[in-house]
């Protein structure tokens, strides 16, 4: 018995979620009393850092190499280094290319599967994870009664901490098996957190009247360090890049902290919101359906409120 | 060319969610159901396009009870070929798919679509599994799709961004939201879907590998606190020392 945990590598560094599901596995099998082994798989920068999470194995697969991400060759890859090592318990990232890998692992391990589970196991009698379903509306514990499990782990999740030390990873080569995907271009907003990832999220709606007025939003946000978002009129506008559409269509995020300006709050944009940690409103209509899933709220012109919020974050920070 | 579209049944977006006192199961009264919207708006609307300029079929695959029938009719109304229905009550994400590649398996589909996830159990686990147990290549949250003969270039969306891939041969692909525009169905295509074949099958079965413990509503939040809109300083002092976020 052994958890594998493995860690993505995107542009070979690992990402915050990396670290955050190395930490998680690390505290899986310390409950099962079990060791945790970290899998990376291509060219990755300081690779051992992984230990210092937790990890007391990594395995660093064609490390010499970049390697594109394609979800069939790679569960062949994480599926044989599982079995080489016992591991009953693949975890890793509900991530875009963890979510196109965890269906397939479960197939390929015949395991008994949660994908995007938000807690720890409770192996208190047997091995149950929470995961939100119904688009946030409401909490499952799953108990996983297969042998063989595999969970994929929500961003901020847990917050990953450094607790034991570098390892030194043992780096070996495996032939990708060839398939018939290629991946020909990637167009990426360079040097930003992406959502998921983001701890602080700051978003926008039809409120802002128009592109041209996006400027505070990013004065906002850089002033926290935060991500820019957006709600799905503005980006089925244009306004905003369709990457930055959070809500039922776009994507579904749990930062710690959500601002939300001139956003009215629709069912189908809480959907994607409401399992944030604290959510601020600012709207100039105090009849807005956001306020009640609100924990704190502004009723004020966005225009002058959310400069002025700027001015407070950036004497709170200096 | 030959489609499957993977269809499923789910709750309205706007539905109350409750459960029965087992906490177990879904409570269905006065729910009014819907096929998942991004198996509808994206998923099946692709797969029309594909056949409206390269000539074939599109069926589409649901497994569940007859009380699912509603949804499929709708799917032949917007404009699907055929349909085929697996006869199983409430199945898991792994018994769904388990059932949709055994029907999938000897029938050479180009193509198997599904949406980028069910909008009840957000899983985004049946297209992968499908994928894995027919040994195909798996694209997932495609929103741009060209199909060339046999080869296909993917647009799938990433953390910050999107990547464009190119398969060659047959693949599962999830849908996510830009890959088509939805579709109402005429009274037309209302009347024809009366008539399109509708074949039932009988289920595989599998081992229940995951359990469900109980359903939890989440805790509501405790009521808005409202800040003086010229007092930012207070809600920054909030956010720091009561909400401990920055």
């Amino acid at each position: 018995m052994a958890v594998l945990v493995y860690i993505e590598n995107p542009k070979g560094k690992i990402k915050k979620t990396g670290y955050e599901v190395a930490c998680y596995g690390a505290q899986v099998a310390k409950s099962l009393g079990t060791d945790c082994i970290g899998l990376l798989i291509g060219k990755t920068e300081n690779a051992g850092a992984v230990g210092e999470y937790g990890p007391s194995k990594v395995i660093h697969i064609n490390a010499d190499q970049e390697v594109e991400f394609d979800s069939q060759s790679f569960t062949k890859v994480i599926t044989d280094v599982a079995n080489e090592h016992k591991a009953n318990i693949i975890i890793l990232a509900h991530s875009a290319n963890g979510k196109a890998l965890t269906g397939r692992l479960a197939v390929r391990m015949n395991a008994g599967n949660v994908s995007g589970a938000n807690s720890l196991p409770d192996t208190s009698g047997g091995f149950v994870v929470n995961k939100s379903v119904y688009s946030g509306k409401a909490i499952v514990r799953y108990n996983i009664t297969a042998e063989n499990k595999v969970i994929s782990v929500m961003g901020n999740t847990l917050k990953p901490q450094a607790i034991s030390t570098a390892v030194s990873p043992e780096t070996r080569t495996a032939p990708l098996a060839a398939t018939n995907t290629k991946v020909i271009e990637r167009k990426i907003s360079e040097g930003v957190v992406p959502l998921p990832e983001a701890e602080i999220v700051v978003s926008a709606g039809r409120g802002m009247k128009g592109p041209e007025n996006w400027g505070i939003i990013e004065d906002l946000a850089a002033a926290l360090g935060a991500t820019t978002a957006c709600s799905r009129p503005v980006a089925d506008s244009d306004w905003r890049p369709h990457h930055e559409h959070v809500g039922q269509t776009g994507i579904a995020i749990r930062p710690n902290l959500y601002i939300a300006a001139g956003i009215s709050g629709a069912i189908q944009h809480l959907a994607g919101v409401n399992n944030s940690k604290v959510i601020v409103v600012i709207n100039k209509d105090p009849e807005a359906p956001f306020f009640k899933a609100a924990d704190y709220g502004v009723v004020g012109d966005l225009f002058e409120v959310v400069p002025k919020l700027t001015a407070a974050i950036k004497k709170f920070k200096h | 060319m030959n489609l499957l579209v993977c269809i499923s049944k789910t709750p309205d977006t706007t539905s109350r969610i409750s459960f029965r006192p087992n906490e177990k199961e879904y409570n269905t009264d006065g729910v009014s159901f819907i096929m998942n919207p991004y198996d509808e708006w994206y998923a099946l609307v692709k797969a029309l396009e594909i056949t409206e300029k390269n000539g074939g079929n599109v069926t589409v695959i649901n497994v569940g009870p007859a009380s699912n029938d509603i949804i499929i009719r709708k799917a032949l109304a917007i404009g699907a070929t055929d349909a085929v229905r697996v006869n199983l009550e409430n199945p898991d994400a792994y018994t769904t798919s388990a059932n949709i590649a055994a029907h999938a398996k000897n029938k050479s589909y180009d193509i198997i679509f599904t949406g980028k996830e069910t909008i009840d159990f957000n899983g985004s686990e049946v297209g992968a599994m499908v994928a894995e147990m027919l040994d195909l290549p798996f694209i997932s949250y495609a929103s741009a799709l060209e199909v060339n003969g046999n080869t296909s270039k993917i647009t799938r969306d990433i953390e910050g961004g999107v990547e464009v891939c190119q398969v060659e041969g047959p693949y599962v692909l999830s849908a996510s939201k830009g890959l088509a525009e939805q579709r109402i169905p005429n009274m037309k295509g209302i009347m024809m879907a009366k008539t399109k074949p509708l074949t039932v099958l009988d289920p595989i079965s599998e081992n229940a590998r995951v359990t469900i413990e109980k359903f939890i509503l989440p805790p509501g939040k405790s009521g808005v606190k409202l800040i003086n809109p010229d007092d930012m300083d207070e809600l920054v002092r909030l956010l720091h020392e009561e909400a401990k976020v920055i």
